[in-house]
């Protein structure tokens, strides 16, 4: 059966009201106090580090994201576990908060189609973490011109915006996974609850069970462990089961996009090194190849999982 | 007369909202069963019925939030499944304990979901001032909702339908949980709305309320409407005839032609000037003009109305005990 009208009616009004209270809640004041400070402490490890050890390097900027020193994680592996979180703040209570304060069925009962409710929320949470990590990055970048005194070049500021684009996707999973356990659960606290645990798993217990997975799908081979080196098969199972969590996918698109002498992120075969100056960059379209496969993934990830909500809610029967 | 649930009868011309054979299903079970009614133009109808009866589904159904099983629903002409925007642009709806964003004040509230209905910014202004002058929020306009009183809560759902201009306006149990005085005025601004030609629905339990409001009403039970007409017809259906005049009045052959004016059923005459008089309405004019006739002194009228809920109890008793005597 084909609905009038346009099913996006009113997505502005809500995005609008929803990126509100987003940027004025104190929730997420909180969420970004704790980000920014976070972020500031991996981002004075960083410069220290560079001052220094490193004299001369074509990529310093870079560095900034992904240099870390002792006790402190790199900038890039502190937004990799704190993003999710600010995701979670922002979606675990999208829809559920509505049946709760019973505002769903007079929000409804206005002209506009369930679509543009939920789309509209998305695209504020989104929008608002867009907002907060193109503040980091700017605030990378200012630090990094004021404490290391050198201006970033083109290809530096390119591979630094393409990090701030898979971030944005890499919350964008998480957005959505929050957001479709706001439509499943009525109750917001299970909501982030079960958010919360996954987001727990997938950080720190998956990457310790992920190896231990493949070596029950693929036994390691004896003589590859006699030479002290990893059964082929083991690793590309455990490489595999370790790309289920959007955590290692961001990790391994910031590696290659970060790390410009990243040559590849799988095992590495003889044939691939032939040639190959040890050490030297690859072109930025090259890392981009390399990155392409995980930020499509996070992409799809962010999709997939609105779709599953999507679907969820529009079959939901809504009373309050 | 009152109109049965199983007849199909044509709507009526100035019919806005019509249901042929709607029904609900969750799985097997049939939460609306194939009701039929017709709402006409400038009445407030009353869905009456326990817990589960089916009332809330069939608005939702209205409404185009919730699918439709199968029959048919037309809401000022329009089918809410298939064009359910066109029907959210002209129908109000204030569900029972309306909820609003606390952080937000009143205009901000309304302000918000005016914008959902499109209206622009200078529309928007006037018709919000306009609608909580209407609703007496007007001085509390600019607090935070978080600090309105249940009854205030409710009050700003129905200016949110005046800022609509709806031409039905649909309440869930509009004064459950409100004191005797929040009712009275919600009530009051319930008739407010009929009288500026706004066509209200409302479900509701308590009877007196409804009865006080309502033009007609429609009892439901599982699912099913069992009765629907005004509260006289069901009356007389139900419990034989509704009204019961006392007229005091000195004369002869007072009775004899009290008992020819058209709707009464019995005349029973108490003592030498008093007679009761059982009628299907509200015979009192007409027994006025009978005790003048034979140039009778009228000195006292008086009419006990039929209950909606002698009606209520009657209906579901009886369906009750029909159930004992089947098992």
């Amino acid at each position: 059966m084909r609905r009038e009208g346009s099913a996006f009616q009113g997505l502005g009004t809500v995005f609008v009201k929803e990126l509100s209270d987003n940027i004025s809640s104190v929730r997420m004041l909180v969420l970004e106090l704790l980000v920014v400070l976070t972020a500031l402490a991996a981002l004075y490890g960083a410069i220290d580090n560079l001052r220094q050890n490193t004299a001369e390097d074509p990529f310093l900027l870079l560095r900034l994201f992904t240099l870390a020193r002792d006790p402190l994680p790199s900038f890039v592996a502190m937004l990799g576990f704190l993003v999710p979180l600010m995701a979670i703040g922002l979606g675990f209570d999208a829809i559920n908060s509505e049946h709760n304060r019973r505002t769903l069925s007079r929000i409804l009962a206005q002209p506009i189609y369930r679509d543009a409710l939920l789309m509209g929320k998305f695209l504020a949470g989104l929008a608002t973490l867009g907002v907060s990590l193109t503040a980091l990055w700017l605030m990378v970048i200012g630090l990094g011109l004021i404490f290391l005194g050198v201006p970033p070049g083109g290809e530096e500021i390119a591979r630094s915006l393409v990090f701030l684009v898979v971030a944005i996707f890499y919350a964008g999973v998480w957005l959505s996974l929050a957001m479709l356990l706001s439509i499943v659960f009525r109750s917001p606290a299970t909501a982030a609850l079960v958010a919360l645990g996954i987001w727990l798993f997938l950080t720190v217990l998956w990457p310790m069970l992920a190896p231990a997975i493949a070596q029950v799908i693929a036994p390691p081979d004896p003589r590859y462990a006699a030479l002290g080196l990893e059964t082929p098969d083991t690793g590309l199972w455990a490489q595999f089961l370790l790309r289920i969590s959007p955590n290692d996918l961001f990790a391994e698109a910031m590696q290659a996009i970060l790390s410009p002498q990243t040559r590849t992120l799988g095992a590495v075969f003889l044939e691939q090194l032939r040639g190959a100056i040890m050490g030297a960059p690859l072109p930025f379209g090259e890392s981009l190849m390399i990155a392409w496969p995980q930020t499509v993934s996070l992409i799809a990830g962010t999709i997939v999982l609105f779709v599953v909500g999507y679907v969820i809610f529009q079959r939901q029967e809504v009373r309050a | 007369m009152s109109e049965q649930h199983n007849d199909n009868p044509a709507p009526p011309p100035d019919a806005v909202i019509t249901a042929q054979g709607l029904t609900k299903r969750y799985g097997k079970a049939n939460a609306v069963d194939a009701v039929s009614f017709a709402i006409r133009k400038g009445e407030v109808f009353g869905l009456l019925g326990p817990n589960g009866a089916g009332k809330t589904t069939t608005i939702l159904m209205m409404l185009g939030l919730t699918e439709i099983s199968s029959g048919q629903v037309g809401v000022l002409g329009f089918n809410p499944a298939r064009a359910p925007l066109q029907v959210k642009r002209r129908v109000g709806y204030l569900p029972d304990s309306v909820g609003f964003y606390d952080n937000l004040t009143a205009v901000e509230n309304l302000a918000y979901t005016a914008k959902l209905m499109g209206l622009s910014l200078q529309e928007r202004t006037e018709r919000i001032a306009d609608a909580l002058r209407r609703v007496r929020l007007a001085e509390v306009a600019h607090q935070r909702v978080a600090t309105y009183s249940r009854g205030m809560r409710q009050r700003l759902g129905l200016a949110e339908i005046i800022v609509k201009r709806a031409e039905i306006a649909i309440l869930g149990e509009p004064t459950s949980g409100l004191d005797p005085q929040a009712t009275i005025e919600f009530l009051e601004l319930i008739a407010e709305l009929k009288r500026g030609g706004t066509t209200v629905l409302l479900s509701s339990h308590l009877l007196d309320q409804v009865q006080r409001i309502c033009d007609r009403v429609a009892l439901f039970k599982a699912g099913r409407i069992e009765m629907m007409g005004s509260v006289a017809e069901l009356a007389v259906q139900v419990l034989g005839a509704g009204f019961v005049v006392e007229v005091e009045a000195e004369g002869s052959g007072i009775a004899r032609k009290l008992s020819t004016i058209p709707g009464v059923t019995k005349v029973e005459t108490l003592s030498a000037d008093r007679y009761r008089m059982t009628a299907e309405r509200d015979v009192r004019p007409d027994a006025a003009s009978a005790v003048v006739s034979v140039n009778g002194a009228l000195k006292r009228l008086s009419v006990d109305e039929p209950s909606l809920e002698a009606i209520y109890a009657r209906t579901f008793q009886a369906k009750r005990e029909g159930v004992r005597h089947a098992a």
